[in-house]
């Protein structure tokens, strides 16, 4: 029994019961409905081993939805513990681990698969290639994510959760002060997960060098994959940073080395440093893709070029270097003295100006447009907004004498989600309505879009807005409650309310999925928004080789000169298309990861090392097993290309 | 904008916000950039938001011709010049603020002459708050008494995670941390009772992990501190390792500080050596310079 006893929950309670029950339920209802429908083949063949960027895209997607579940609920439950002054919903160590997941969740398991998702799915289709340059790595990517979130969400049920917040912060989080499993979940899962990321990162930088059609020239890339390939370069340096942070965390955590321990030499403020020299650009890896999706729908949807292509450019180049060197202000208080302080507040309030450049030039797309506000471009026009008070909120918190005031209030958090939820969240789902019908060759509903869109939007404020406030009058951030004579009561209600229009929106999201399913038109042609790039050239569903003939480009804007300058996108015949062969390693190799976690994180070492090995043996393999790829013949192209455009 | 603050205002009860609200000379500097980096923004703001207006009013597709191209426009120089300068001008005034305040909440605050600060070394434990007064040879905890109109200084630390003293309406708040001392200057030019609290996340008890501050003129602070030591029980090592033990206390007074047998982390190697495990056997070498030792081990 003694051996079981570890995996208890340490706090346990009727929810998380409730939880268990659940997810076992679910569990059984999957491998029942996958066996008696016989779809254990066809879930192994078209998912498990795909290498199809598609495919993984989509993946991603649905990941990234079902995270943002989790992460929504964690949100609700701390919002109605606040509710009112006093309230006993949760108890202090359930809050704790609620908002510790909800921060880890949201970033790392919900905005960073959406973002994937969509940089996957689109970037290339957007420069003409007919798959990333890695594809078999990028199943890697996607299957350690998977796993790596998964480890992280059974920490609720399995063990006891982390609960020393997302930033995990030492001696906090060190055996001293977190004596469950929860920080080893944290440490493990995320870089388990953060592994697959680093893979991306060299992925698609390599896919945006080499794989772009003839005539893209850098200057000639449409905006979304400007941003992904600035994003996937601020990934492969800051992702490192936080491989080796882990790593130390975990040695500290696990085999008593002393980091970042308070004695023996260790120093907790170099976890904080570590933290946020990764944690600073990991905003602008959420947010530079953000920005590249809003400058595809401005343009689209304003009928216009993009304004300002170059300073679009620059001003991303230029951010993605200075998010590098911001981070010390997010501990202005750990008594640097004005100097440093000062340095990292200019720099700090510096970034303002590449990003107002942006906005600027989004403003500046809309003149002379011809605007039509669709779903997406609602969310467009609601993010330039509601962003604008979240960034001047950031350039504020930049002034470090002021910050020792917001620093670690409810002012800081209402910035931050100011600044994500209609920077990133605003934009994933305004992605995901732009190039839902490329993914599924349906469009979703539009009364129902621009519902949800007006929806969320009001709430976000609803929601945030009153955090400035209860920021300025000192309720700190984290506080699992706080009594009646603070006054935060009336404005965290107002909070909740917020909260729960949220979940209202989303729910219309998904309400609108289920109706777009049943009863919109298949019959959408290959280009249903009217757009510019060149993901709109092909089919709706991509085929798997995305373009039967590799097209020719001119601009960036490619299949907007094939419409209105008769330039010719696909010159030539149809030749064999060289395309990669389906693998189960990626899979298999990332399963045996999630045990060599879960190993690790109960201490079990005769697991971990024959975890270990099994790693290393499916990377063996892939070095002597031979694979040339496959062959679709041009008498197969001419089949698919016929049944596709038969379904216009 | 200023809609949503009327309204918040009113919802908060028409009592002002505590940051906003300031009670001495560090607390304002930080409120003044507060308001006017507030004012600042709001400019921006509402540039943004009419320019969007304007453009969603005047092209919208409704509005237009059924066969309106729009035009291709690459971009112009001024425009972008203006879009840039406007933006760096702003942030060059408010880094010019920003430094200048810096300094001075780094600094000791202004105008009180000469005046000797008071120091008060504040150390946290889970989830408490230790104060001692090194000159007076006094201990409070969870609650702590300065005078009015002179500067005090805080030298903070920590017995176990990292915290941050936070009084809102005195000075902004800062680190206290196991294996370093850090130093907080503020002063009190009113007379009154203030909230403070760690502000910094630190496990189970953090909510509940707030202090008493009590501003009061020089003399009845005096008055106060011979009270103490009439009516105080001595501080032994004991007695303190007890109270760190981890858990909520109420509020307490003794004779004697911790600062002889359990010294700060500060000094030649800033502390780095020495740990949250107070009483260990190396932290005896280094005595702080404020303390004399002796008398702290007459109380023993």
């Amino acid at each position: 029994m003694e051996f079981f006893e570890r995996f208890a929950i340490p706090h346990p309670s009727a929810p998380i019961y409730a939880s268990m029950v659940a997810i076992a339920l679910t569990i059984v209802a999957i491998i029942a409905g996958l066996t008696y429908f016989k779809k254990w083949g066809y879930l192994w063949r078209e998912w498990l081993t795909t290498v199809d960027h598609k495919r993984i895209g989509i993946m991603y997607l649905i990941s990234a939805l079902l995270m943002l579940f989790r992460g929504g609920v964690d949100a609700l439950m701390m919002r109605a513990q606040l509710a009112v002054p006093d309230n006993k919903l949760l108890d202090a160590q359930h809050y704790n681990e609620v908002f510790t997941t909800h921060g880890v969740v949201m970033i790392i398991f919900m905005a960073m698969p959406f973002i994937m998702a969509l940089m996957n799915f689109v970037v290339p289709l957007q420069i003409g290639a007919r798959d990333v340059a890695f594809p078999r790595l990028n199943a890697l990517s996607f299957w350690l994510f998977f796993m790596g979130a998964m480890l992280f969400n059974i920490s609720f049920v399995v063990g006891g959760s982390p609960d020393a917040g997302w930033t995990s912060y030492f001696p906090l989080a060190g055996n001293e002060f977190s004596t469950s499993v929860g920080s080893n979940y944290y440490m493990i899962a995320i870089q388990i997960a953060g592994l697959g990321t680093l893979m991306t990162g060299i992925n698609f930088i390599t896919t945006i060098f080499k794989m772009r059609a003839p005539g893209m020239t850098l200057m000639k890339m449409p905006m979304f994959t400007w941003s992904a390939l600035i994003t996937n370069a601020i990934i492969v340096f800051a992702f490192p940073v936080l491989t080796v942070a882990l790593a130390m965390g975990t040695m500290d955590r696990l085999f008593g080395t002393h980091f970042f321990t308070t004695n023996n030499g260790g120093m907790d403020m170099l976890w904080a440093n570590l933290f946020w020299v990764w944690g600073h650009p990991e905003v602008y890896i959420l947010i530079l893709p953000a920005f590249g999706i809003y400058s595809e729908v401005i343009s689209t949807f304003a009928r216009r070029n993009l304004y300002g292509y170059k300073s679009m450019v620059v001003s991303m180049v230029l951010i993605s270097f200075m998010s590098f060197l911001v981070w010390v202000h997010h501990f202005f208080t750990m008594g640097q003295g004005a100097l440093t302080n000062s340095i990292f507040s200019i720099t700090t309030m510096a970034i303002a100006v590449p990003t107002g450049i942006k906005i600027f030039n989004w403003l500046f797309t809309l003149y002379k447009g011809k605007i039509e506000i669709t779903t997406p471009m609602l969310y467009a026009l609601l993010f330039i907004p509601l962003f604008t008070i979240g960034g001047v909120t950031g350039v504020m918190l930049g002034m470090s004498a002021a910050d020792y005031q917001y620093h670690n209030t409810m002012f800081l958090v209402a910035h931050f989600h100011m600044v994500i939820i209609p920077g990133v969240v605003f934009a994933m789902l305004a992605g995901l309505t732009y190039w839902w019908p490329k993914m599924f060759g349906f469009m979703l509903n539009e009364r129902l879009g621009k519902l949800a869109a007006w929806v969320i939007g009001i709430s976000t404020l609803v929601a945030f807005m009153p955090m400035f406030f209860s920021g300025l009058d000192g309720q700190a951030r984290r506080m699992y409650t706080y009594s009646a004579s603070t006054g935060f009561g009336p404005l965290n209600m107002i909070s909740f309310v917020g909260a729960i229009g949220l979940a209202v929106g989303f729910a219309i999201i998904v309400y609108n999925v289920y109706y777009s399913v049943r009863y919109a038109s298949r019959d959408i042609g290959a280009d249903p928004w009217n757009a510019r790039t060149l993901e709109w050239a092909t089919h709706s569903p991509v085929p798997e080789y995305n373009f039967a003939i590799v097209p020719h480009v001119k601009s960036a804007e490619a299949l907007w000169d094939a419409k209105k300058k008769r330039h010719i996108l696909f010159q030539g015949d149809y030749e064999k298309i060289h395309m990669p062969n389906n693998s189960g390693v990626p899979f298999i190799m990332s399963s045996i990861f999630f045990v060599w976690g879960f190993a690790m994180i109960f201490s079990m070492w005769a697991v971990a090392i024959i975890a270990t090995i099994g790693i290393f043996a499916c990377m063996a393999h892939r070095s002597v097993e031979i694979d040339h790829g496959r062959y679709i013949s041009v008498r197969k192209i001419e089949e698919t290309e016929t049944k596709l455009r038969g379904a216009k | 904008m200023s809609l949503i603050f009327t309204i918040f205002t009113v919802l908060t009860g028409c009592e002002p916000l505590l940051v906003l609200d300031p009670k001495g000379p560090q607390a304002q500097v930080q409120a003044n950039d507060i308001k006017t980096s507030i004012i600042i923004m709001s400019f921006i703001v509402i540039a943004v938001f009419t320019i969007l207006a304007i453009m969603l009013f005047k092209y919208r597709a409704s509005k237009q011709n059924k066969d309106y191209e729009p035009p291709h426009i690459e971009g112009n120089v001024w425009v972008e010049t203006i879009c840039v300068g406007i933006p760096i001008i702003i942030v060059a005034f408010l880094s010019f603020m920003s430094v200048k305040s810096n300094y001075a909440v780094e600094a000791a605050p202004n105008g009180y002459g000469n005046k000797e600060p008071l120091v008060i070394y504040a150390a946290s434990s889970n989830w408490k708050w230790h104060f001692s007064y090194p000159e007076e040879k006094i201990e409070t905890v969870n609650y702590v008494y300065i005078p009015t109109d002179r500067p005090v200084e805080f030298k903070l630390y920590s017995y176990g995670p990292i915290t941050s003293f936070w009084i809102p309406q005195l000075a902004g708040q800062k680190y206290a941390m196991a294996d370093m001392v850090n130093t907080l200057h503020l002063a009190a030019d009113v007379p009154g009772e203030y909230m403070g609290r760690n502000a910094n996340f630190s496990g189970k008890g953090f909510a509940e992990n707030t202090f008493n501050v009590k501003a009061m003129p020089q003399k009845e602070f005096d008055e106060w501190v011979d009270e103490v030591k009439d009516t105080a029980k001595p501080l032994t090592e004991e007695k303190f390792t007890e109270l760190l033990e981890p858990g909520h206390l109420g509020q307490s007074t003794y004779t004697g500080t911790h600062l002889g047998f359990m010294p700060p982390p500060e000094g030649e190697n800033g502390g780095h050596n020495h740990g949250s495990n107070g009483g260990d056997k190396n932290m005896e070498q280094h005595q702080p310079n404020e303390t004399d030792s002796k008398t702290e081990h007459e109380h023993h």
